[in-house]
């Protein structure tokens, strides 16, 4: 009973870890990817430096391993949180690790329009906002919501390696009980539950994607 | 309604500067229907897109309505863009949004209520027949009714100016004449300009006023549909215009055709009728006077606007010495002759 209780509220640490950097991710991942799109050289908003630049930041972020990137912003968790230790401190390095990702995905959704959609809502008189907000995010929205079920599945193995360092949730629970108490069945049952996340993200993903493309079909 | 003055378009390459377009000047009327015909390649799509300066010319001057957009701040070359529609080869509809979505676009850009969008949006459904495909998506639709959503979107701002880029080119025969119609009678019923291009010589045939010829980035010529037809003036627009009527040679005339005239044989000829001589009863004429049996083997003949031509291939079975007199009597009534081969006399085609 006592390990069942744990079991569930490392669980629900996991799913408040994932769920709030996946919202803060999307947050500033989302205009990033916007802004990583529209910059590109011959783009609605072409600015090759800018595009430069918001490139570079996101490959240096996604190349720093996520165990070092979370060391090296204890002092901004600290400020953001008040304290480094914990399953709202890792929520700051989680985000951070995949703001960059989401960017990208975003930035690959976009990508993929027509451009002659584009070039149809120019001629009707459109300004960049009005491409971006009723051309591009619709009509890029299935390809995003699957770069979203990518992260989130990313986010969930990450948030086991901030269990590691005093993060909580399931990755936590398997280090303390699976693998120095020896205790086999926790670490298995948890291996079970990460399962069970990552299935039931990839479910509702690629139901929220059917779901908007069968009303277009 | 639409002034192109002295319009030159220059890319930079990597191999330096190409001139796509080179000094275009075009005055298309109010309510007239303007084609531009070019090969692929020619610089259509550029010049189409240089009227509502989707590419920005390098030099000259485009005047929609009295306006030269070419002077106008982002904002204003905007809410100028509002009043020209434009369609596209391939549609250009947004997936995401149903048939009544796509229409209501422009005039959601343009800030439009939910009742003034309703309000418009229902007779152009009317007039482009797209009544009970309100609530289908582009996927659900064909090629034909995807371009007439793309009408009634273009024509929901209540353009005065109508841009088609290729509108007919991924469409079939059958389709591609019902959207020309639909063309002219918007045309007619909204008093609309449209300034079309295409590499189609019978879009043009069947629903321009005027037409100009674009070679290689140059306007080489201009004028009145049915005059175009029957007086080219420039090698490409006769090429344009036999390819429209020619047909290839059936392979039973072709197969017997021997190049040089040997005895006992009969010459196949091609005649062209462009100048007002498809209507005069010539052949019955030379078969008459110079007593020589004609068999008709292939015919074409074009109604355009209010001019007739026609293209023809006869075989000439008769005297010899009466043949050559035959075919001197068609070129002195304006009959283009061309002699296509000889076929031996007991062969029969």
């Amino acid at each position: 009973m006592f390990q069942m209780t744990l079991l569930f509220n490392a669980t629900l640490e996991t799913i408040y870890m994932v769920f709030f950097s996946g919202v803060i991710a999307t947050l500033i991942g989302l205009p990033w990817g916007i802004a990583l799109y529209a910059s590109r050289k011959g783009h609605i908003f072409s600015q090759p430096m800018l595009y430069q630049i918001l490139a570079f930041i996101a490959n240096i972020v996604r190349s720093i391993p996520f165990i070092i990137l979370m060391i090296a912003v204890i002092p901004m968790t600290r400020i953001l949180v008040g304290s480094s230790i914990g399953t709202t401190a890792a929520i700051v390095p989680l985000s951070f690790c995949a703001m960059p990702f989401i960017a990208r995905v975003v930035e690959n959704a976009l990508l993929e329009v027509d451009a002659g959609l584009i070039e149809a809502a120019t001629a009707m008189g459109a300004n960049a906002w009005q491409i971006v907000c009723k051309v591009l995010i619709p009509e890029a929205l299935p390809g995003i919501i699957h770069g979203l079920t990518l992260t989130g599945i990313s986010l969930i193995g990450y948030s086991a390696m901030a269990g590691a360092v005093g993060g909580g949730g399931l990755g936590d629970l398997a280090i303390r009980y699976g693998y120095q108490r020896f205790d086999t069945s926790i670490m298995l049952i948890t291996i079970i539950v990460m399962i069970v996340l990552v299935q039931a993200m990839q479910l509702l993903g690629d139901k929220l994607v059917r779901w908007y493309a069968h009303s277009k079909q | 309604m639409i002034r192109l003055e002295h319009i030159y378009k220059n890319y930079m390459t990597a191999r330096g500067s190409v001139t796509a377009l080179r000094d275009i000047n075009i005055h298309v009327n109010s309510g007239e229907i303007f084609g531009i015909i070019g090969k692929s390649g020619a610089g259509k799509s550029t010049l189409i897109r240089c009227v509502n300066l989707l590419e920005r010319p390098s030099s000259g001057e485009v005047i929609i309505a009295g306006e030269a957009l070419t002077a106008l701040s982002a904002a204003k070359l905007r809410a100028a863009r509002r009043k020209m529609g434009m369609i596209f080869q391939h549609f250009n509809l947004l997936s995401s949004r149903n048939v009544y979505g796509n229409i209501a676009l422009p005039l959601e850009l343009a800030g439009c209520t939910k009742k003034q969008i309703a309000d418009t949006i229902t007779p152009l459904l009317e007039l482009t027949d797209l009544t009970d495909k309100k609530t289908a998506y582009p996927a659900q639709l064909s090629g034909g009714q995807k371009q007439r959503v793309a009408i009634a979107r273009a024509l929901a701002s209540k353009p005065q100016v109508l841009l088609s880029d290729e509108a007919t080119s991924a469409l079939d025969p059958e389709t591609t004449l019902t959207i020309l119609q639909l063309l002219k009678n918007i045309r007619d019923t909204l008093n609309l300009t449209i300034l079309l291009i295409t590499h189609e010589m019978s879009v043009i045939k069947s629903s321009c006023d005027r037409v100009a010829i674009l070679q290689e980035g140059e306007l080489i010529e201009e004028n009145e549909v049915g005059e175009f037809f029957t007086h080219p003036q420039t090698d490409i627009a006769k090429h344009f215009i036999t390819s429209s009527v020619l047909q290839h040679l059936p392979a039973a005339i072709e197969r017997p055709l021997l190049v040089t005239e040997q005895p006992h044989t009969h010459p196949i000829l091609r005649l062209w009728f462009l100048q007002g001589t498809a209507t005069q009863p010539i052949i019955s004429e030379i078969s008459q006077q110079f007593n020589l049996h004609i068999n008709i083997l292939q015919a074409n003949v074009e109604y355009i606007k209010n001019h007739v031509m026609g293209m023809m291939i006869v075989a000439l079975r008769g005297e010899n010495v009466r043949i050559q007199p035959a075919i001197q009597y068609l070129k002195q009534n304006n009959v283009q002759v061309e002699v296509i081969g000889y076929v031996p006399n007991d062969i029969a085609i």
